[in-house]
């Protein structure tokens, strides 16, 4: 057995942590802390789908937030509907998030550089106004989710611990899914379309194809998120889908380090915590969000996972 | 067909692209000669407005409020460049969008600390509150019309600037090839703060021409700013002719979009049907028209090839 590095030590310490949380939780009866991890574990989701573009493609999508209210109002819909099987809800936020991924990506994916962050955010803000003016669904003023998704008698999500293991093991099989990934050849013609696209092609790849896959892929596991972000929260609102979200889940994923497989799960923790922290003490708290933002860009490059030392050869 | 609304309609589509394109050019010359993305841009936009809203309601004058406030944002520009901006032109886009995106906190939260939460009124002078009849029949808001002229005269003085002048000429020179131009002698940082500093000028005159109409507030930046960067995206990143017409063309389209869509769904779809989805496709109008421009012109009208 090979002895852990400092990442894995960490990555082994957050993860018991995060295992362990409803034991303390329902020992101390601080039902708070549950509330906060429930909702660190379902954004570092949508951060660690986003990281497999942004990181891994080097493709800066601005509108990764639409994927999560799209899967949020897979929920939201059906159940306005009177539909309550989760399985439909799940169904419909993944396979509506991949046509929605694929169908702009055919447009996104033919763009470089800053357009391609400016009209994966305008595609965002489709979804956006689509929302705000569908008035059945409550427009504006989103949509209240009155019952949560339904798995049979063995999985209730009306228990918040239950709902809390079903998103940690959602987060653990999607970071040992996006690890098979980049570890596979598909992984490796994107990392080196990454680096050199025209040498790719050269090699034969048709890498608009393995892009659009990719993009497909983060897209469906973001509306996965999407849809426990909904079952969590009991509301939907467009103001999820703004674009200042999608900016959001970005800064996690730079915190927390790009191309890193954990690191995306530390940015999103410690994005919340430090929400949460300031929040609580400080009415102008955005401020000093802003002011560390900026310093994180100016100084800290590679985020928290180049503090864990150099990543291992691959 | 009523055509006064129409006539009303049409100009309020050509002041929103006039707007627009104060905006848009600011950002489009920043990206094209620096490369930087910008999203604070649309903070300068409300620095504008919220200065010569206090500056007006100080000196109980809107010129002079205007005047003042001018400098008064060129000087927040300056200090935007010195203390972040300068420091990331060297980085890749995604450094960009991050830093600036923090200055966005940075500005609404300082706005909100000085200003409070509410929004602040810039009242107009007398002469420019009233109507203006054009023809016959025709009354359209004065102010409108101002804001029109102005901003045609600003961007023909700016179309000036980099066509006819040295200045301009280095702006140019710097957008097709920065080395190049420092190997020849140009201070380039000097060039960037410049460009930067004439970006925030026109973002903060932007702001401040519309806040008379729909009142300084914060977050005012942030919704239009989005549009401002599908003007340049459509009309092509670093080209002020492209920000031009795409301005132009995004202003009409939207407002137009948002008064006569669901006239046009009538023609070939039932009464209800045709009310509720025009307003969300008015909405899109202007994303679904990028889209089309950038699926058949990945640079947009007039983008540089191959950038």
């Amino acid at each position: 057995m090979k002895s852990l590095t400092l990442r894995g030590w960490v990555t082994l310490v957050v993860l018991v942590a995060l295992a362990l949380l409803p034991v303390f939780v329902s020992m101390t009866g601080r039902e708070f802390f549950l509330v906060l991890a429930t909702r660190l574990v379902i954004l570092a989701i949508a951060a660690v789908s986003l990281n497999l573009i942004l990181g891994y493609g080097r493709m800066i999508s601005f509108g990764h937030a639409a994927y999560l209210g799209i899967g949020a109002y897979a929920v939201g819909i059906p159940v306005y509907y009177e539909i309550y099987n989760g399985f439909i809800h799940i169904g419909i936020a993944v396979v509506v998030s991949a046509a929605f991924a694929f169908l702009t990506g055919l447009v996104c994916l033919r763009t470089r550089g800053v357009n391609f962050i400016m009209i994966t955010m305008a595609f965002s803000m489709m979804v956006f106004f689509a929302f705000v003016s569908i008035e059945e669904y409550g427009g504006d003023d989103g949509l209240v989710i009155e019952v949560r998704s339904e798995f049979g008698q063995w999985v209730n999500l009306e228990n918040d611990t239950v709902l809390y293991y079903v998103c940690f093991v959602s987060l653990l099989g999607i970071l040992y899914l996006i690890r098979r990934i980049v570890h596979s050849r598909f992984g490796m013609v994107i990392q080196g379309a990454r680096g050199n696209e025209a040498r790719m092609q050269s090699l034969g790849f048709d890498t608009f194809r393995y892009r659009l896959v990719c993009y497909v892929i983060a897209g469906a596991l973001c509306g996965y998120a999407g849809a426990l972000l909904g079952n969590f929260t009991s509301f939907i609102s467009p103001e999820m889908m703004d674009w200042t979200r999608s900016g959001e889940l970005i800064f996690m994923v730079v915190l927390g380090g790009t191309s890193s497989l954990f690191g995306p799960v530390l940015g999103a923790g410690l994005f919340i915590l430090l929400e949460e922290i300031l929040s609580g003490f400080w009415l102008y708290w955005q401020l000093i969000f802003g002011i560390f933002l900026i310093l994180v860009v100016l100084f800290a490059k590679g985020g928290i996972d180049s503090w864990l030392g150099r990543r291992p050869e691959r | 067909m009523d055509w006064t609304l129409l006539t009303v309609q049409l100009l309020n589509g050509l002041q929103f692209g006039i707007l627009l394109f104060l905006l848009a050019s600011g950002l489009t010359l920043i990206f094209g000669i620096m490369d930087f993305v910008n999203l604070a841009h649309g903070s300068l936009y409300m620095v504008g407005a919220f200065f010569c809203a206090t500056l007006t309601q100080w000196l109980d004058s809107f010129w002079l409020g205007l005047l003042l406030a001018l400098p008064a944002t060129a000087v927040v520009g300056v200090l935007v460049e010195l203390i972040v901006v300068r420091h990331l032109y060297e980085r890749d886009h995604l450094d960009h969008v991050l830093a600036t995106f923090g200055l966005i906190l940075v500005f609404d939260t300082l706005t909100q600390m000085i200003w409070g939460p509410d929004g602040q009124v810039i009242p107009l002078p007398a002469w420019l509150d009233g109507q203006v009849s054009l023809g016959d029949a025709i009354e359209v808001p004065t102010y409108r019309v101002a804001i029109i002229l102005t901003g045609l005269a600003v961007a023909f003085g700016l179309f000036i600037l980099v066509t006819r002048t040295r200045l301009g000429m280095q702006i140019r020179a710097g957008a097709s090839n920065r080395k190049m131009v420092s190997a020849l002698g140009v201070n380039i940082g000097l060039l960037f703060s410049i460009v930067f500093v004439i970006g925030a000028v026109l973002a903060g005159l932007a702001g401040m021409m519309i806040g008379p109409i729909t009142e300084a507030s914060i977050g005012m930046g942030n919704q239009i700013i989005i549009v401002a960067f599908v003007v340049i995206v459509i009309g092509g990143i670093g080209s002020i002719k492209g920000a031009f017409i795409a301005a132009i063309l995004v202003g009409l389209i939207d407002i137009m979009g948002r008064s006569y869509l669901d006239v046009l769904f009538k023609m070939f779809m039932s009464a209800q049907n045709a009310e509720t989805s025009a307003p969300a496709v008015s909405a899109m109008l202007i994303y679904i028209l990028m889209a089309v421009i950038l699926a058949v012109r990945p640079s947009g009208l007039f983008g540089p090839r191959g950038r």
